[in-house]
């Protein structure tokens, strides 16, 4: 897989949350390849489960295909993909977290989707240089939970595509 | 804001769109009086609507507006430029102020006086010319006035008449009451007679003028006109009889608008007093003297009627305003419009919001009846099965009647574009010509309000960036006057819009500059570029390469705007420019949003939808049936009909697993068509077609040409729809305006105007291998050697119930008569077919032809580099003369051709030699030459033919110019001629239409040319 590495980081810290009067933050956590994520509470419109998803052919790899959200074509990506991580294997059941961007809905597959956590914003910090560089380009930060690490997604940098380099 | 005001708004503004238009047209038209007459009226309706509604300003406007074109509807003014930009600055003003009206509810605070002053101005200025107004056309003033003189001559003894002809409500009221009054009279045979030969129009501006006088309004009235009206109802004798019908009338339309009846009493009082003076009682010789003497006297018997004559006047008045205020729906129909208000009962006006909202509705109410017919499906014994049918029938119907209602003409997106030319031209002074072809395409409304704007954006583009300055267009011996065209057409469920100009084009050199002035490329990519994707730079944002900002472009929106919005409705703008010659913008939009027939295929398990509107047909083709897929190399095809037909298989296409059968044995095709180019696509099963509803496809998908969208079907689950303008031109056919295909061609070959042909490729006899335009040949038949026979030292094999000749490649080729299979290349026309012996069949290319002519052997036209080998291109007709003697000579009865002469211009020697036998074999004398140039001469030394067949695409001069100079003068512009282009999509034929050719014939059609030929000559021959 040849995708660009070269893509926009720095143009999206907007969904990155800046110290706000309140000291909480509700994050909808999910596990990828046994690691956790998280995103914003507000950002996730729908958590699904396993769904019918119409392949697209041609598409670009992360693209799983599109499925039918109450009416609404919401187009899937396979969020282990776009990381860059391996392939999920065929048994094994996904869940996806349906979010919008630019107008558009977006399913975003993982493996499966935990609770909502409450976290303290003293546990945010940037993302560590020497975070994998694939992470470090869909990450806004971490929060250093007990025993282990929470890296919360930039759904922007997931769903920019522009700046990749056809991989197809 | 109340209902009348809003709907009046509406009407006005529709009203001041249509001026725009006309007036744009009476600037070019300056003679054509019922077009005049058609701004006066919408001018005259403006200003009685602003009457009406008590709006001073506008009604000072429109009547300062229509004072002017009154004059000039009486010929005492020209129709000149200036005269045209006035009214058209007074259109402006009064848009201005309803703008402010609609948006604040009422009229705003300003002065008009100037704009007023300078539009009387111009009218009196011609006014001083000698008064041109015809005697007869103001005859019948007399009898109105009659009324009113006594009114005058009432007045001098009063003080505060003044303000009469404000408290009436201005001209609208007078309006309403001359309008009643002419109405009236106008019905009576009692009085028709004074009225034949008379303008009304003029008539009743006249009257309307005379009583706005005597009422302290505007004086635009001709005493003159009274004078002559009087003179010559004297002298047609108008009669006590005809004077008590027209009091009648009078009495009536007070009547009609409720006058109280001790006021139309007095009022009547007065008309009577007129008796004497009007019927001529009076000596007549005395005129205009005995008039005014008369009207003076009449004021007396008036007096001792109504003690305060003028108080009562303004009672009048009063009632009659409140009245028109009131009564407003009984006023049109009662004031003149009774012939339009039949059509305008049948058309209500509906709320935009409404129509989108039922729309939406009805979009729902379709998928949900999609998903219940789903479930019926498979309750087969339903007792549901029968209301569900009609169910169904009746949101189909509902459905369409809905979509109608969303409909209109794309005209209405293109109303304001001659006013914004002529305006342009003006302030440019450049000299500009708008063409507009194809206004009454529908579209959705929706589409049509997204595309307004960048449409009225990309004409200013063309005028102001694209057309030179006539100094300019002169010097490249060009016609001074530039032309922007316009032109709108269906194609494929799309709309397509083509905005061209004959201007200067798109200089590659600027835009090199500016690209990397803007850091967009650096020198040395733009070196690797192709003009076409230079040209695509003035796409990018903040790229204008218009040397000076004008008032007109370069308003900070640029042509990347543009493209977002008609990207943002699923279009595409495409663009070709030629140095010098122009640029024409193609957009394509759809044509509507919402729903289409779709036939829904599957593929390696997954389904897809394809436009039913491109599907031609279904064939399922067998592995041992009729039909069946074939393969030339790797190019799949099947014989349908005598025709080759390319395949696709979408499995390939779409990079499908193929862990099935590589090579289903049974398969379907879906015959789809995109212009004139068809095609099958392969798939493995077909369902039935569904209407769905279309949804953009997502922002990351979109640059999938193979896809137009995505749906929802009934049973809920997502499919993509397949384009076929996207295959196609992915499957190297050139689609229509598609960008990838035009980057595609630009690739292969940088000139367009070179054609690129489909060769089959085979190998016969011994040399290099040979090859023949794939169009030429019918079938491709594998015989078995056995069947075949020789008799008299010719071969035959028994085809489809038919003795069918073979012949060799070259007489000396040794037939094999090892038992195995002989390929054979079939040639058909009508019941007639041939097989042409070859040894192998090698592939199918797609290539220019560049023929280098070498007659040493018959039956080669020559050869060529194709693939690398040099390649013999075979000359179907010799063949043809080898296996039937009388190959053409049998169908001689029925051709025209029986020596004819014919001109045969094409700059390809390939198809001169294709063509030239095959003509002459269908009896015609052909003449043959390479280009227009030629052709011209032949003229010129005299020579005459029946018929002229001309290709289009020629170096130095083209088809069509060849076409209209031919046309134009000298001795062949009788001669038909027949257009012979490889691309004959509608809008080639049509552009070949207005060159003036007389039909228009794809390239490789034969039987088609010669139908087309015989065709023609027999019109002729029937006209002659």
């Amino acid at each position: 897989m040849s995708i660009s590495r070269e893509s926009s980081k720095a143009d999206d810290q907007s969904d990155t949350l800046a110290i706000g009067s309140s000291d909480y933050r509700d994050y909808v956590t999910m596990s990828i390849a046994d690691r956790l994520f998280g995103i914003p509470v507000l950002k996730v419109q729908d958590v699904l489960g396993q769904q019918a998803i119409t392949r697209v052919p041609l598409a670009p790899p992360e693209v799983a295909g599109s499925l039918n959200l109450r009416g609404r074509i919401v187009t899937a990506i396979d969020v282990r993909l776009r990381l860059g991580l391996d392939r999920r294997e065929n048994a094994k059941a996904s869940m996806s977290v349906v979010v919008e961007h630019d107008g558009e809905l977006y399913s975003l597959l993982v493996d499966s989707v935990g609770e909502v956590l409450s976290l303290n914003v003293k546990d945010y910090q940037r993302n560590p240089p020497t975070l994998n560089p694939r992470l470090r380009e869909f990450s806004d930060g971490i929060y250093r939970l007990n025993g282990s690490l929470l890296v919360v997604l930039s759904v922007a940098s997931l769903l920019n595509f522009s700046g990749r380099v056809d991989a197809a | 804001m109340d209902d009348l005001l809003s709907e009046f708004l509406t009407e006005t503004f529709e009203n001041l769109a249509v001026l725009d238009v006309e007036l744009v047209k009476l600037e070019q038209n300056p003679n054509d009086m019922e077009l005049l007459g058609n701004i006066f009226r919408l001018v005259h309706t403006v200003k009685g609507t602003c009457g009406f509604l008590g709006l001073p300003r506008l009604e000072s406007v429109a009547h300062a507006g229509e004072n002017v074109l009154g004059k000039v509807r009486d010929g005492e003014l020209d129709v000149t430029p200036e005269a045209v930009s006035l009214i058209l600055e007074c259109l402006d003003r009064i848009r201005s102020i309803m703008g402010d009206l609609e948006a604040t509810g009422s009229e705003p605070q300003g002065d008009d006086s100037d704009l007023i002053k300078r539009l009387n101005a111009f009218a009196d200025g011609a006014a001083a010319a000698p008064p041109a107004a015809p005697a007869p056309a103001a005859a019948p003033a007399a009898p109105s006035s009659g009324a009113v003189v006594s009114l005058q001559s009432i007045r001098p003894g009063k003080t505060s008449e003044a303000s009469i002809y404000e408290q009436i409500g201005g001209m609208g009221t007078i309006d309403a009451m001359i309008e009643v009054l002419f109405n009236r009279v106008m019905g009576d045979l009692r009085l028709k007679k004074f009225f034949e030969n008379i303008n009304i129009d003029h008539l009743q501006g006249r009257s309307r003028d005379y009583v706005a006088k005597i009422a302290g309004g505007p004086d635009s009235f001709n005493e003159a006109d009274l004078k002559a009206a009087h003179a010559r109802l004297c002298g047609m004798g108008f009669n006590d009889a005809q004077f008590d019908a027209f009091a009648g009338h009078v009495q009536a339309a007070l009547n009609t608008l409720e006058v109280p009846a001790t006021i139309s009493a007095m009022i009547m009082g007065m008309v009577f007093s007129t008796r004497d003076e009007v019927v001529g009682r009076v000596a007549p010789g005395e005129g205009v003297t005995s008039l005014q003497q008369a009207s003076a006297a009449a004021a007396a018997p008036v007096e001792p009627v109504a003690v305060n004559p003028v108080a009562e006047l303004q009672q009048l008045v009063e009632s009659v305003k409140t009245d028109a205020r009131t009564d407003k729906q009984a006023k049109p129909v009662e004031a003149g419009d009774s012939k339009d208000s039949a059509v305008a009962n049948q058309t209500i006006r509906v709320n935009v919001d409404l129509l989108e909202n039922l729309m939406t509705m009805v979009s729902e109410l379709v998928l949900t009846r999609n998903q219940v017919l789903q479930i019926l499906r498979q309750h087969k014994d339903s007792e549901f099965a029968a209301p569900l049918q009609r169910l169904n029938h009746v949101t189909s119907e509902l459905q369409e009647g809905v979509m109608k209602t969303r409909m209109q003409p794309i005209g209405n997106a293109w109303s304001k574009l001659p006013r914004l030319i002529r305006d342009l031209s003006h302030e440019l002074k450049k000299k500009v010509d708008l063409v507009m072809i194809g206004q009454e395409t529908e579209l959705d409304r929706q589409v049509l309000e997204m595309i307004k704007d960048p449409l009225t954006h990309m004409v200013r583009n063309s005028a102001d960036h694209g057309l030179e300055t006539p100094e300019e267009r002169r010097r490249a011996g060009k016609p001074e006057t530039g032309k922007v065209t316009l032109n709108a057409f269906h194609e494929g469920g799309h709309i397509i819009i083509e905005i061209s100009d004959d201007g200067r084009g798109l200089s590659l050199a600027k835009i090199k500059s500016k690209a990397v002035q803007n850091g967009l490329a650096s020198e040395a990519e733009l070196e690797s570029m192709t003009d076409q994707q230079i040209q695509q730079f003035i796409f990018k944002a903040g790229f204008s390469t218009a040397a000076k900002v004008t008032s007109v472009s370069g308003r900070g929106v640029g042509m990347d705007v543009v493209k977002t919005n008609i990207e943002k409705i699923g279009g595409t703008v495409e663009m070709r420019s030629t140095e010098g010659k122009g640029t024409t913008f193609v957009i394509k939009i759809p044509l509507t949003l919402a729903i289409v027939s779709a036939l829904i295929v599957e593929c390696s398990g997954e389904r897809f939808a394809i436009p039913q509107i491109s599907v031609v047909e279904l064939v399922r083709a067998t592995s041992n049936g009729e039909l069946k897929v074939e393969k030339i190399k790797d190019t799949p095809v099947l014989r349908l009909r005598n025709r080759l037909l390319p395949l696709v298989s979408l499995r390939e296409l779409l990079r499908l697993d193929s862990s099935e059968t590589t090579m289903n044995e049974d398969t379907f095709i879906v015959v789809a068509q995109v212009g004139t180019y068809s095609f099958g696509i392969m798939v493995d099963r077909v369902f039935d077609t569904e209407e769905i509803v279309v949804k953009p496809v997502a922002p990351i998908l979109r640059d999938i040409e193979m896809f137009s969208g995505n749906t929802i079907l009934g049973d809920g689950s997502v499919i993509m729809i397949l384009d076929p303008n996207g295959i196609a031109a992915h499957s190297g056919q050139m689609g229509m305006g598609d960008s990838a295909a035009a980057e595609n061609m630009s690739k292969r070959s940088r000139s367009v105007s070179e054609e690129v042909v489909p060769l089959l490729l085979f190998k016969a006899g011994d040399g290099a291998p040979k090859a023949v335009p794939l169009a030429l040949v019918a079938r491709l038949e594998e015989l078995d050697r056995a069947t075949i026979e020789n008799s008299n030292d010719r071969w035959f094999v028994q085809y489809r119930g038919q003795l069918m000749p073979l012949v060799p490649m070259d007489a000396y080729q040794q037939i094999s008569t090892e038992p195995g299979r002989q390929p054979v290349l079939v040639f058909s026309d009508r019941e007639h077919s041939m097989g042409l012996m070859v040894d192998n069949i090698v592939d199918i290319v797609e290539t220019r032809l560049n023929v280098e002519i070498s007659a040493a052997t018959p039956g080669r036209i020559g050869s060529a580099v194709i693939a690398g080998h040099a390649t013999e291109i075979i000359d179907t007709g010799y063949y043809l003369s080898q296996a039937f003697g009388d190959w053409f000579g049998s169908r001689e009865e029925d051709t025209a051709g029986r020596g004819r002469r014919l001109l045969l211009v094409d700059d390809s020697a390939f198809f001169r030699h294709l063509l030239a036998p095959q003509l002459s074999a269908a009896g015609f004398q052909v003449t043959s030459v390479d280009s227009p140039d030629r052709a011209l001469a032949l003229c010129e030394q005299g020579e005459t033919f029946d018929i002229i067949v001309s290709d289009i695409e020629m170096p130095g001069m083209t088809g069509f110019e060849f076409c209209e100079t031919v046309k134009k003068a000298g001795p062949w512009q009788g001669t038909p001629i027949i257009a012979l282009s490889s691309h004959a999509n509608p809008k080639e034929v049509a552009k070949g239409r207005q060159a003036g050719f007389d039909d228009y014939v794809a390239k490789y059609d034969r039987d088609g040319l010669v139908h087309t030929l015989n065709e023609t000559l027999s019109e002729i021959r029937g006209a002659a």
